[in-house]
């Protein structure tokens, strides 16, 4: 009688320590998959640069990044949902280049208003992005192969919209604010705050809801830790950006997409299926969502949002050029949200990570260039970096099989 | 050993949901040959064969998942149409595969509810996550669930039984007509399997068909009325369930004495 007692208490105290140390194992492994490891990543780029170059981490510096990073940054957050889907676009860079052109020929060479140049620029995106989509689910190629086509096909339309001339210089002012401006102080603030307080009354209107309705609620302490973050980094940022030359407009309508997707991905019946068929397309199919249609949206959402990425960098270049949309953009614009964590399998992911992926290859191009340093080392360094990115990704995925999540 | 097959009347009135003659090929394979598939009201019809009968095929061509080549569906007596899931929802006809169909990174209330979530109107269609929460809770608590700590967590982590009583849970939203089964017990322990022929029965009490795939005989005699035979993509007869009609159906699967399929191979 007595030993066995002991024998359970035994057996009962070992289950306890290795739940414990499981845990931890788990919670070591969320740090270095969450977001969490992506800014212990920018703490790290920050040291170094700091280091090597005083520079690096002045509000004027900080205020360039932030511009920097807004074309591919956009262009990355329409790729998160291509990638949720576990699918890929190889040809969002082009699609840039393309629709920045049709921006820029229709308001400069055509006279249109600029705001109708910019929407039409961003339909031709999301037409030619849901032309993408059909040929993927209709004839069931898969999405490499054809948008890697589109990548051929787009820069070759991208070469004969700029036709004659090869650089369309914009003057239009309405275009160029869109990377020039910088709000006010007041309105900074204004805008600083009503993110942080909408955030806040949301959040606790949820939690209420909860409580109410009797259901499991986030932890309290969690919700209030989640809401100080964002307002301590809200805080920071401004008051940073408003040290230098104010906060830039375009930073302004980068977040604004990232809060508008974030909330079409976590909150709609339409992100609920993308996640669905990202996840188990099969069994998506089964419970009667119509894939065909969901992979279609997304390409065409990506496309779009490539489209807005592309105008945004002819604005703040002034110019629509054939290079344009070339060079790297499309691999960074994929790695950025891969190195946040965005599965490249499909089913797991943010659009934050396009976010912070974007902060933090901004972030080594910016302290490479600052440090003068040439093209190959660049690029061997970002490759390296996206490299272990992915690997960290990968074994993730192994962690949660051994854990049994697949 | 002396127990017929049972003869099944094609104009009824009573039948929920009937499925006559359907055909599916896959290429050269004839996959059904007419097979035909009847449901009554509050009746539990058992469905059985060989691998390769055509069980899960037929039950596919109901669900719209592989639309049938040609045959007809008629629910309550009116003729309907079955070209994809949707159609098969939209007629209250619900399904637990043999997989589950279950999205492994999702978790338990987007599990039961993915498909039909509870969402606003308008174009944007806001998911009402704690209403969806708060009914998960109960469909749970009516399928005798009650070992998940969080509905939180992702389906890809649960145990084999806490995945398929989901999958039934989620087939019961909405209040089915009629309910198909594929294989529900095979990956269930014993008290498990117990709990799904109490829902059946339950099911049956309220006046909802029921189909049942199963390679067990046990399960298969226990909850049901009536047995419909497939045997190389035809039907090889109704029996009822009755302990001694047991050696005809597994005769009539098996295809000894076969009771010769219409329009099948000589």
């Amino acid at each position: 009688m007595t030993t066995s007692t002991r024998i359970d208490e035994t057996v009962a105290v070992t289950t306890r320590e290795r739940s414990t140390s499981r845990r931890a194992a788990i919670a070591v492994g969320h740090a270095l998959t969450g977001p969490l490891r992506v800014i212990l990543v920018l703490i790290v780029i920050a040291t170094i640069f700091q280091s090597l170059n005083s520079n690096f981490l002045t509000a004027a510096n900080i205020s360039n990044l932030a511009l920097q990073i807004v074309p591919m940054g956009i262009i990355a957050s329409g790729v998160v949902i291509v990638l949720l889907l576990g699918e890929i676009d190889l040809s969002v860079g082009a699609m840039s280049g393309l629709c920045g052109s049709v921006m820029a020929v229709l308001a400069v060479n055509q006279g249109w208003p600029a705001p109708l140049a910019i929407a039409m620029a961003i339909v031709v995106g999301a037409a030619l992005g849901a032309l993408q989509g059909t040929a993927i689910t209709f004839l069931g190629l898969p999405s490499f192969i054809v948008t890697l086509a589109g990548l051929l096909t787009w820069q070759g339309l991208h070469l004969w919209v700029l036709n004659d001339n090869g650089t369309v210089n914009i003057t239009n002012e309405a275009i160029t604010n869109l990377a020039t401006l910088r709000l006010p102080n007041a309105a900074s603030w204004l805008l600083a705050g009503m993110g942080v307080g909408g955030y806040a009354v949301q959040q606790l209107a949820r939690m209420r809801s909860q409580n109410t309705a009797g259901v499991e609620a986030d932890p309290s302490r969690l919700t209030v830790a989640r809401i100080v973050g964002l307002a301590v980094a809200a805080v920071g940022v401004t008051a940073l950006l408003i040290s230098d030359r104010g906060v830039p407009l375009a930073l302004v309508i980068f977040i604004g997409v990232l809060i508008a997707l974030n909330a079409l991905i976590t909150a709609s019946v339409f992100g609920r299926h993308l996640m669905a068929v990202g996840g188990g397309t099969e069994s998506a199919r089964r419970v009667g969502i119509s894939v065909k249609r969901i992979i279609i949206l997304a390409f065409s959402l990506t496309a779009a949002l490539g489209a807005l990425g592309g105008v945004m960098a002819a604005a703040r270049l002034q110019a629509a050029t054939r290079a344009a949309g070339g060079s790297d953009l499309l691999l960074l614009a994929i790695a950025a949200p891969v190195i946040a964590g965005v599965s490249l399998f499909g089913g797991r992911g943010s659009v934050w990570g396009a976010l912070l992926g974007s902060v933090v290859i901004g972030a080594i191009s910016n302290g490479m260039d600052l440090m003068g340093w040439e093209a190959w080392i660049k690029n061997t360094i970002t490759g390296l970096v996206l490299f272990v990115a992915v690997a960290l990704d990968a074994l993730a995925r192994q962690r949660r099989r051994r854990q049994g999540l697949v | 050993m002396t127990a017929a097959p049972i003869d099944v009347p094609a104009d009824a009135q009573s039948w929920l949901f009937e499925a006559t003659d359907i055909c599916k090929n896959f290429g050269n394979v004839q996959a059904l040959r007419r097979a035909t598939l009847r449901v009554a009201v509050g009746e539990v019809v058992g469905l059985v064969g060989d691998n390769g009968a055509g069980k899960s095929t037929l039950i596919k061509t109901i669900s719209g998942v592989q639309p049938a080549d040609s045959g007809s569906f008629a629910f309550e007596g009116r003729e309907v149409e079955i070209h994809g899931p949707a159609d098969a929802a939209n007629l209250g006809l619900a399904f637990v595969y043999q997989d589950l169909a279950l999205c492994d990174n999702l978790d338990v209330v987007a599990n039961l509810f993915l498909g039909r979530e509870i969402a606003g109107r308008g174009p944007f269609k806001r998911l009402k996550g704690v209403e969806m929460h708060a009914r998960t809770r109960a469909l749970l608590d009516s399928v005798g669930v009650r070992t998940l700590q969080s509905l939180r967590t992702e389906v890809g982590g649960l145990s084999g039984g806490q995945r398929q009583a989901i999958a039934i849970a989620r087939a019961m939203i909405g209040e089915p007509q009629l309910l198909v089964l594929d294989e529900p017990t095979a990956a269930l322990g014993v008290t498990q399997t117990e709990q799904v022929l109490q829902l059946i029965r339950r099911l049956k009490a309220a006046g909802h068909g029921v189909i049942l795939i199963s390679h067990n005989m046990a399960d298969v005699m226990q909850v049901c009325d009536r047995v419909t035979v497939l045997h190389l993509g035809s039907n090889a007869g109704d029996f009822p369930c009755l302990p001694e009609a047991r050696g005809d159906i597994i005769a009539a699967i098996t295809g000894i004495n076969a009771v010769a399929p219409e329009g099948s191979v000589a």
